[in-house]
């Protein structure tokens, strides 16, 4: 097993009478894309700001690169990089002043042309940081997290509230950092970036993991079945009743544990009837639909 | 790098965006000058100073405002810059993010101290200028070392009181409003904006409790034309009330923006 850069164990979190987080495993290696998902109020965010150093623990074991963030050593914050979802930065100075401030707190800062070469803006080097774009302004704070060539990155909702082309700007930088050797803990609310970009993700809801896994083997484990989906031309005759189908709107779906078998009975039919099945599609249940099905009763309760 | 080099650094990049903002900039500099100029235009001529306890002597009212306005650009530069910068940085995520790097949270802190201070310093150096060039008030000579030591001392004070005050700010929007409420009315009675010479003992009791009464009595001293004094009693109260200041901010100061 390779090394561990958070290790987690029975972590809890209580304000007051109300226990947010309730008992939290955790096991993260270094080099991985750790994605934490899970609802708002699910004790996601005070999971990783205990982990950041920001909150303290009511119990639990912890250990983030052999050390103990609850002591908020200055060695440990000397190894890692937070970016808050807050942006945190001073509008009037330009964009290289911010990292350079940034990369003064810590004896082995990353040079600041590189850093400006991952985040993609070496043109803005001279711009205030408040004419950046929004989109610009979050790939400058995840610039002043890697100011300090952290081993362990923490990223905050890196893409909330970006256009889809600056989305997967932010996934190939997200990426990149995986090519550094950085460890990277990811809280997201999107699923596909999590499917994307993670090596393992965590459900967490009210207070405990329920899920935990490789994005593609929560799928297969959780996913259950594939759907078919296709539309049948007017005046088709009917479809084979075995086969089981249901009706939402003018669309056929079927859903199968056997795919293969399934679209070779139904693809067989429509050719020896010369029926076209129109717009027909598989898919596998994607980790949007297993988190919003494992969610789905926390949801119930908060509302 | 030594806490020291850091603290100083980071004052630099204080500055740097300081002065990035002209608007902001421009006024913390123009608001006392407009004061001077209004309350000595307006209350023009002989007025009424403390010499002593309870005795009062006419003098022109130039040796009252510029040390009076004096007072009024070292709280403006301090207490009011520092409680409103803060709690703007503190909803911003500004302080939260520094809290997550090795920056020392002390080093931070004291290099928004030092910058507020740096503005005082200036602030006052204008006022004081003005006030020889434009309103025929000598330059303190006898007394200097003792004025500078009120304007520091008074100035890192008010630094701390606002950075107490910074506990009870619950958002950035609210902080003008509040800010203003403690030291709009407290200026109006402890001889900043008018002098106390008809006032009724009930109002300078409640001015002497506070700390605003003593700075403005420290900062008129040297500038006394007649009995010029280093008032190091007042001094010591402002001072008092400075270390309470910090004991408050240390204890209840918080890094994460309120919700």
């Amino acid at each position: 097993m390779s090394e561990l850069a958070i290790d987690v164990r029975g972590l809890k979190k209580s304000y007051g009478s109300f226990e947010a987080v309730k008992g939290v495993d955790l096991q993260v290696q270094v080099g991985e894309i750790f994605s934490l998902l899970g609802p708002n109020g699910a004790g996601k965010t005070t999971t990783v700001e205990i982990l950041e150093g920001h909150r303290t623990r009511s119990a639990g074991e912890i250990s983030v690169l052999g050390h103990d963030p609850g002591k908020s050593e200055k060695a440990y914050k000397e190894r890692i990089g937070i970016v808050l979802q807050e942006t945190g930065v001073n509008p009037y100075l330009t964009v290289a002043e911010t990292i350079d401030q940034f990369r003064s707190y810590y004896p082995h800062p990353r040079p600041r042309d590189e850093i400006l070469e991952v985040i993609g803006l070496q043109d803005k080097a001279d711009a205030r940081v408040k004419k950046l774009s929004g989109g610009q302004q979050r790939r400058l704070d995840v610039g002043v997290g890697l100011a300090g060539d952290p081993e362990l990155l923490f990223l905050d909702e890196p893409t909330t509230g970006f256009d889809p082309s600056a989305r997967r700007n932010a996934w190939s930088m997200i990426t990149h950092l995986k090519e550094l050797g950085k460890t990277v803990l990811l809280t997201t609310h999107y699923m596909d970036e999590a499917q994307n970009l993670a090596d393992r993700v965590a459900i967490i809801v009210a207070g405990r993991i329920v899920a935990e896994g490789a994005p593609y083997s929560l799928m297969a484990e959780r996913g259950g079945d594939t759907r078919v989906t296709f539309a049948l031309p007017s005046g088709a005759p009917a479809l084979p009743s075995d086969l089981g189908h249901d009706e939402s709107g003018d669309r056929i779906v079927m859903s199968t544990a056997e795919p293969m078998r399934l679209l070779n009975r139904l693809t067989g039919w429509a050719i020896d009837n010369g029926v076209e099945l129109e717009e027909l599609s598989v898919a596998r249940p994607s980790l949007e639909d297993i988190y919003l099905e494992l969610t789905k009763d926390a949801e119930v309760n908060s509302a | 790098m030594s806490t020291a080099a850091m603290t100083l650094k980071q004052v630099r990049y204080e500055n740097k965006a300081f002065w990035r903002n002209p608007a902001s900039a421009f006024f913390t500099f123009v608001f006392p000058l407009m004061f001077l100029v209004i309350f000595n235009s307006l209350f023009k001529g002989t007025i009424n100073i403390e010499i002593s306890p309870e005795v009062f002597r006419k003098v022109n009212s130039n040796y009252f405002y510029v040390p009076a306005i004096g007072a009024f650009s070292v709280i403006t530069a301090t207490y009011v810059n520092l409680a409103i910068s803060i709690s703007f940085s503190r909803d911003m995520g500004t302080l939260k993010r520094i809290r997550g790097t090795p920056l020392p949270a002390g080093a931070y802190m004291l290099s928004r101290i030092v910058h507020a201070m740096f503005v005082c310093i200036i602030l006052i150096t204008i006022v004081v200028l003005a006030g020889i060039f434009f309103y025929d008030v000598d330059l303190p000579t006898e007394f200097l070392g003792g004025f500078i030591l009120t304007v520091l001392v008074g100035g890192a004070s008010f630094c701390a009181l606002g950075l107490a005050l910074t506990a009870i700010i619950p958002n950035a929007d609210a902080s003008p409003a509040i800010v203003n409420a403690t030291v709009l009315p407290l200026q109006f009675i402890s001889g900043i904006f008018i002098p106390l010479d008809n006032a009724p003992d009930w109002i300078v009791n409640i001015s002497k409790f506070f700390p605003i009464y003593h700075l403005a009595q420290a900062m008129q001293g040297p500038f006394n034309p007649f009995d010029p004094e280093f008032k190091g009693n007042d001094l010591l109260i402002v001072a008092i009330w400075g270390v309470v200041g910090l004991a408050l901010a240390v204890r209840f100061f918080t890094w994460e923006p309120r919700k």
